[in-house]
């Protein structure tokens, strides 16, 4: 427990370093991007790999995170801080109320159920034009601001968002390692055998989908806040099967894991700009060789192979 | 404390049980036995909620309970075991146990990821009062260990833990010798024992007749679907419809 803490404090520390270290410059950018994916792989990852139920339409929520705070400031000239929270609780509403139905499926069918999910939001942000903008989106979202200073440049935002995503962490490595977080990964692990020792599955199943969905609008309208300007391409079904891959690559159950995703999957596409319409090919074949080689993703993955190229070096050695 | 009364169970055309009474007393070790397919693991199903039978009521502590799911049961004191153990697989055998004590234990999840005092007071009760259980099931030296990792017989051992944890009344226990060797289940006729001797009413399905006749106070055999015989284990040893329908009547 002392450990987790001193790990988080740690890292912590390194996040909040890290604009001394690259000094600005468009690498700033991309790390507040990291920081919105971090937040959206934990969401996606406490219902995936603790409560072991998979969603392929989050790209929906953090959707309507962005989209409602986007209307609820410029539409309804709300202040930021309010539409937030606001559009968070509507968000967490509309998934509980649809959890309740298809939480009920299983497998395949969950993933099927929360695809169509996904993509009628899709279609609501293209096709609700006066409402938001259409595909041509939607402009002009206000800033974040706070105590006379507006987050409007890289470094700001950078530290804005990197403040929530860790508390986000911080939020999901407590509930992990707690009575609620234990339940969930025994309805992971067996359904029937957590029901008999008390556990309400479908209650839980729905809050942690609810919670999940909370946590995606809140990345959402600090995504609509700092970008200032939202289009529905941002968030389509390949979003949503992105934020799966990050899931998956970091490590199902782990937050850090989240994280490791997040970064590698943001990242990458900087490294790969020549590739852009190919990118979708190069997750889906990054997945296949992670599920196939490192089925429990890059935090677990990458120490087990370090430990074995130790190992033969040793033997080696020995030799 | 448990009663039931003309129990059916159809699936699909199929009969699996057919107006099924018996009723059992506070304290005592109840065995339920029969030939295979006579019924019992869908009689357990029934009682511990995971099916809703046909017809027929069930009653606990003179409370009708049919068709109440599992965890509503779980918070009236019964608990149950399963044949082919359900551990969770992915969390350390305390972590297992803790779940048990879900019932007794009331941290929401906002409270939990916002580290309330509280919660954290009350996540210190459960680490001790699972501590407990490991300790009356001699689990304490795997307390760390995955509990997919551990041998078949500390896994069943476990499972018993983590349904103490939930402090039962009453406790339904599948096939628990299923797969221990002679030694293990030595122990476990007397952890059964111990068990009783906590106050828990104990029901059990078991094929290992020496358990049976050891440890019950009574047995009821099913055959068939239908119950063919009640009593105590020296009149079900001499009762002639069960022999019969053991070993074939002899025509």
């Amino acid at each position: 427990m002392r450990r987790d803490l001193l790990f988080f404090s740690g890292f912590s520390l390194l996040v909040m370093l890290a604009p001394q270290l690259f000094k600005g410059g468009y690498l700033m950018n991309v790390l507040v991007f990291v920081g919105i994916n971090t937040m959206l792989a934990i969401a996606l990852n406490l219902l995936l790999g603790y409560a072991g139920q998979i969603s392929l339409g989050h790209a929906g929520f953090f959707g309507l995170g962005a989209y409602l705070s986007g209307i609820l400031t410029t539409t309804a000239n709300l202040n930021p801080w309010l539409a937030m929270p606001l559009a968070a609780i509507i968000v967490g509403c509309l998934a509980g109320t649809i959890g309740f139905p298809i939480l009920k499926l299983k497998g395949h069918y969950l993933a099927m159920a929360t695809l169509g999910l996904g993509i009628i939001i899709y279609i609501v942000f293209n096709e609700t034009i006066e409402l938001t903008g259409g595909p041509s989106g939607l402009s002009g979202i206000p800033n974040l601001k706070l105590a006379g200073i507006s987050f409007d440049s890289d470094v700001k935002n950078y530290y804005l968002i990197w403040g929530m995503a860790l508390a986000v962490m911080l939020f999901s490595i407590n509930l992990a390692n707690s009575r609620v977080g234990r339940a969930l990964r025994a309805v992971h692990d067996s359904e029937v055998a957590a029901q008999v020792l008390g556990v309400n599955a479908r209650l839980l199943k729905v809050q942690i989908f609810a919670l999940s969905a909370v946590i995606s609008s809140l990345a959402g309208s600090l995504y609509a806040h700092t970008m200032t300007f939202i289009s529905p391409t941002s968030f389509g079904f390949n979003f949503s099967i992105e934020l799966l891959t990050m899931v998956v690559i970091g490590g199902l159950g782990s937050i850090y894991g989240s994280f490791l995703g997040a970064a590698l999957l943001t990242l990458l596409p900087e490294f790969l700009r020549g590739a852009n319409d190919y990118d979708i090919i190069i997750y889906g074949g990054l997945l296949v060789v992670m599920v196939m080689f490192m089925p429990g993703g890059m935090v677990r993955g990458i120490p087990a192979a370090f430990r074995k190229v130790v190992r033969r070096k040793e033997v080696r050695d020995h030799a | 404390m448990l009663e039931v009364s003309g129990i059916t169970q159809i699936f699909g055309g199929v009969t699996a049980l057919e107006a099924v009474s018996f009723s059992i007393a506070q304290g005592d070790i109840t065995g339920v036995i029969g030939p295979n397919g006579a019924g019992k693991t869908t009689l357990f199903n029934i009682i511990t909620g995971i099916y809703r039978q046909t017809s027929g009521t069930v009653q606990l502590e003179g409370r009708d309970v049919s068709g109440y799911p599992p965890e509503k049961l779980a918070r009236l004191a019964m608990v149950r075991t399963f044949q082919n153990i359900e551990l969770f697989s992915g969390m350390t055998v305390l972590e297992n146990v803790m779940v048990g004590m879900h019932t007794k234990s009331t941290s929401g999840l906002l409270a939990c990821a916002l580290k309330m005092p509280w919660s954290i007071s009350e996540e210190r009760r459960i680490r001790s009062a699972a501590m407990k259980w490991l300790e009356f099931t001699d689990m304490v030296a795997y307390a760390d260990t995955v509990a997919g990792n551990l041998p078949f017989g500390k896994g069943r051992l476990l499972e018993i833990a983590r349904a103490l944890a939930v402090e039962p009344r009453i406790m339904l226990m599948d096939e628990p010798a299923a797969g221990l060797n002679s030694q293990e289940t030595v122990a476990l006729a007397k952890l059964i024992k111990q068990i009783r001797d906590l106050g828990v009413t104990v029901v059990l399905v078991e094929h290992d007749m020496e358990l049976v006749m050891d440890i019950c106070d009574r047995i009821v055999v099913l055959n068939l679907g239908r119950k063919l015989a009640e009593g105590t284990p020296r009149e079900i040893q001499e009762s002639h419809e069960v022999i019969a329908a053991y070993l074939g009547d002899g025509d």
